[in-house]
């Protein structure tokens, strides 16, 4: 126990008195809390687009002008054909085309079926298709608010609507920073607890210290918990430093129990320093682990549903899914903070991650040579 | 009694037979000398010893203990200087000694009469970060934090190469200090004229002992008269040396030339045949064999 306390309190030491690495520690969680969360949106605004009226009636000025009055809508430019339009898109100036064919006003009072053509620019799918879901909005109000077609349509029994009222739960306003911040929380915490952990034992083998090490009696469990330990608690408290930027600059929502996410936290930890510790112990220079640690974290990042919702990834997608430490907690950081999923909800997770960690570390202790 | 005894040791890294073949037997208390170019084995040997190599086949015993299955109990007892400077250079002076204290179990009050002597001039610059201090005072440290748990078997890899000569004399006085203290130490070096400062030696080649034993004893051991001479022309007459006595080994010694010949010759005899050959002598005479030339004598043959 002594000796464990001697190992914690020489690398907290050095830890401290690493120059290079305190700031970006300490700094790394608000850089990356305040400029990713406003950099990585996806809420859309001013999407660009040109309009083709063929109509040029008050009706067909109605809808564009509808575009127009949108927060999500600019008016890039007017053209007399749809072949001119197109040119928008190819110089990238729009990425959304409004084509009102001739004789919609006609068609419009004499009650028949209406069409306007959309044309989105669909290489990111999802601004596409967040750009077509705001136009299909605006297209059904055109529909909606004109008094003429109301009152036709109260006239006639066959055009009854049925009204669609939605509420969205746990993130009403579709605030999307509630989403991100959780999710870059995620990535805050494993970086801090990979890295540094995968740097440390292979700084100790480059500097020859891990020898003397390996010829002292200190037992091979007591030193991978000196090496864990301190970054868990390093990682913990980047965690709660995050969480506190989320509240002040975000307002996010504790809506479930943190001592419940602390508790996840810390079994994730186990399990992502534990790998870096793996990793280390396989490694001959910093280099080697810098490559390999961050090849698995881009991978882990990618798929863990932190840009794109896991539930629209492939089958197998989802089943490699099942590896990733990151998909865990990105799932149940949103879960716990968001929604306020107790451990009735989530404790499939909690045996899951505690299960994999304990894999991970026997590994690492395991594996661990005092010699060769 | 013996401290360390080793048995038909081989370890191969690849093809390239780091240690091979190697017997030997180092006693309580002694002052033993692993002396060898470098590639000679040196280094992998210690670290046999010191368990973090497993050998190949072939056993070390130290203190009785076999370094393969009882390694946590030499362990303790084992205090080990690797030829690289090898302590945390962001840990103050203090810092280290202390750490390495704690690691072995124990304090820096407990067994600093061991220490105090090479510790002393260090006290000044505790507070120094181990990676600021000068060569010199690096080996102190590292050899104060290798002590600091009271070892009774020290293996210092190569503790003098590269630190200059001073430093070097320095550095042997406190080893020498050291051998009183009911401790066996284990020094490898590449520098043969530091064999004489050891009470035994372990000639060292291409993984193999060539010879082992007391220096002085060794010395006698050599074969025929050793010449030395100095001469402008070092390079022409040694490739001549063979023409004009069959001259078996030469070797440049600094700035002289050294050589053997079997056949009995009186050193007018010598003189007489280089003026024939009108090679210019500064000084020739015969010499006492050193350790150098035990050396070669023996690699050669």
């Amino acid at each position: 126990m002594r000796t464990l306390f001697f190992l914690l309190q020489k690398e907290f030491i050095q830890i401290f008195r690493n120059r290079t690495m305190l700031p970006i520690i300490f700094l790394m969680p608000i850089v990356q809390l305040v400029i990713l969360v406003y950099a990585a949106t996806l809420e859309m605004k001013d999407i660009r687009f040109s309009v083709v009226d063929l109509d040029q009636t008050e009706q067909s000025r109605g809808v564009w002008q509808r575009f127009e009055a949108s927060p999500f809508f600019h008016l890039n430019s007017f053209h007399s054909s749809e072949k001119r339009a197109m040119q928008d898109f190819y110089e990238g100036t729009a990425d959304l085309l409004v084509i009102i064919p001739a004789g919609f006003e006609q068609s419009f009072y004499r009650n028949e079926p209406l069409s306007v053509q959309v044309l989105v620019n669909a290489i990111n799918g999802l601004t596409a298709g967040l750009s077509s879901s705001y136009a299909t909005q605006i297209l059904l109000s055109v529909n909606q608010d004109l008094p003429l077609r109301l009152y036709a349509a109260q006239s006639s029994s066959q055009l009854k609507q049925i009204e669609i009222t939605r509420r969205f739960w746990f993130n009403s306003s579709l605030n999307f920073k509630h989403y991100m911040v959780p999710g870059i929380l995620v990535i805050l915490v494993t970086v801090i607890g990979m890295f540094l952990s995968a740097i440390n034992i292979v700084r100790e083998k480059e500097l020859g210290t891990m020898e003397q090490i390996n010829v002292s009696p200190i037992g091979k469990v007591q030193f991978i918990l000196g090496k864990l330990i301190p970054f868990i608690i390093i990682a913990l408290f980047e965690l709660a430093l995050g969480l506190g930027i989320g509240k002040l600059l975000f307002d996010i929502p504790f809506r479930g129990s943190l001592w419940l996410l602390f508790s996840f936290a810390f079994l994730y930890l186990l399990l992502v320093i534990g790998f870096g510790l793996l990793l280390s112990t396989h490694s001959r220079t910093q280099q080697q682990v810098m490559f390999m640690s961050f090849f698995f974290l881009l991978v882990f990042i990618l798929m863990s549903g932190i840009f794109t919702p896991v539930e629209t990834m492939p089958d197998w997608a989802r089943k490699v899914n099942y590896l990733n430490p990151f998909a865990y907690f990105m799932k149940v950081n949103r879960m716990i903070l968001l929604k306020g999923s107790s451990i009735v909800d989530l404790w499939r997770d909690f045996l899951t991650i505690g299960l994999y960690a304990f894999l991970v570390l026997s590994l690492a202790v395991l594996t661990y040579r005092k010699r060769a | 009694m013996t401290a360390i005894s080793i048995q038909n040791l081989h370890k191969s890294f690849a093809s390239n037979r780091a240690v091979n073949e190697v017997s030997l037997n180092i006693n309580r208390g002694e002052l033993f000398g692993l002396i060898g170019p470098d590639g000679a084995g040196k280094t992998s040997l210690m670290r046999l010893i010191a368990s973090l190599l497993l050998p190949d086949s072939g056993s070390v015993h130290v203190f009785g203990f076999d370094t393969r299955r009882d390694y946590r109990s030499i362990r303790k007892q084992l205090g080990y200087m690797p030829g690289r400077f090898s302590l945390y250079p962001d840990l103050t002076v203090e810092e280290n000694l202390h750490f390495w204290a704690t690691v072995f179990g124990t304090t820096i009050d407990r067994h600093y009469h061991l220490i105090e002597q090479i510790y002393k001039p260090l006290e000044p610059f505790k507070k120094r970060k181990a990676g600021q201090l000068s060569g010199g005072m690096k080996q102190k440290l590292a050899l104060s934090c290798a002590l600091i748990h009271s070892p009774s078997l020290l293996l210092l890899d190569e503790p003098t190469t590269g630190v200059d000569a001073v430093s070097r004399m320095e550095f042997w006085d406190m080893l020498q200090g050291l051998k009183g203290k009911d401790m066996t130490l284990l020094v490898s070096t590449p520098y043969m004229d530091e064999a004489d400062l050891c009470d035994r030696i372990a000639l060292m080649q291409q993984g193999k002992i060539l010879s082992a034993g007391n220096p002085h004893h060794l010395r006698t051991q050599f074969i025929g008269r050793l010449w030395e001479v100095k001469t402008p022309q070092i390079h022409p007459l040694k490739q001549r040396l063979n023409a004009l006595f069959g001259c078996e080994v030469a070797h440049l010694f600094g700035q002289c030339l050294h050589w053997t010949c079997q056949a009995d010759m009186s050193i007018d005899k010598v003189e007489q045949v280089l003026k024939q050959f009108h090679i210019p002598i500064d000084s020739l005479r015969e010499i006492e064999p050193g350790i150098e030339d035990c050396f070669i004598q023996i690699a050669r043959s």
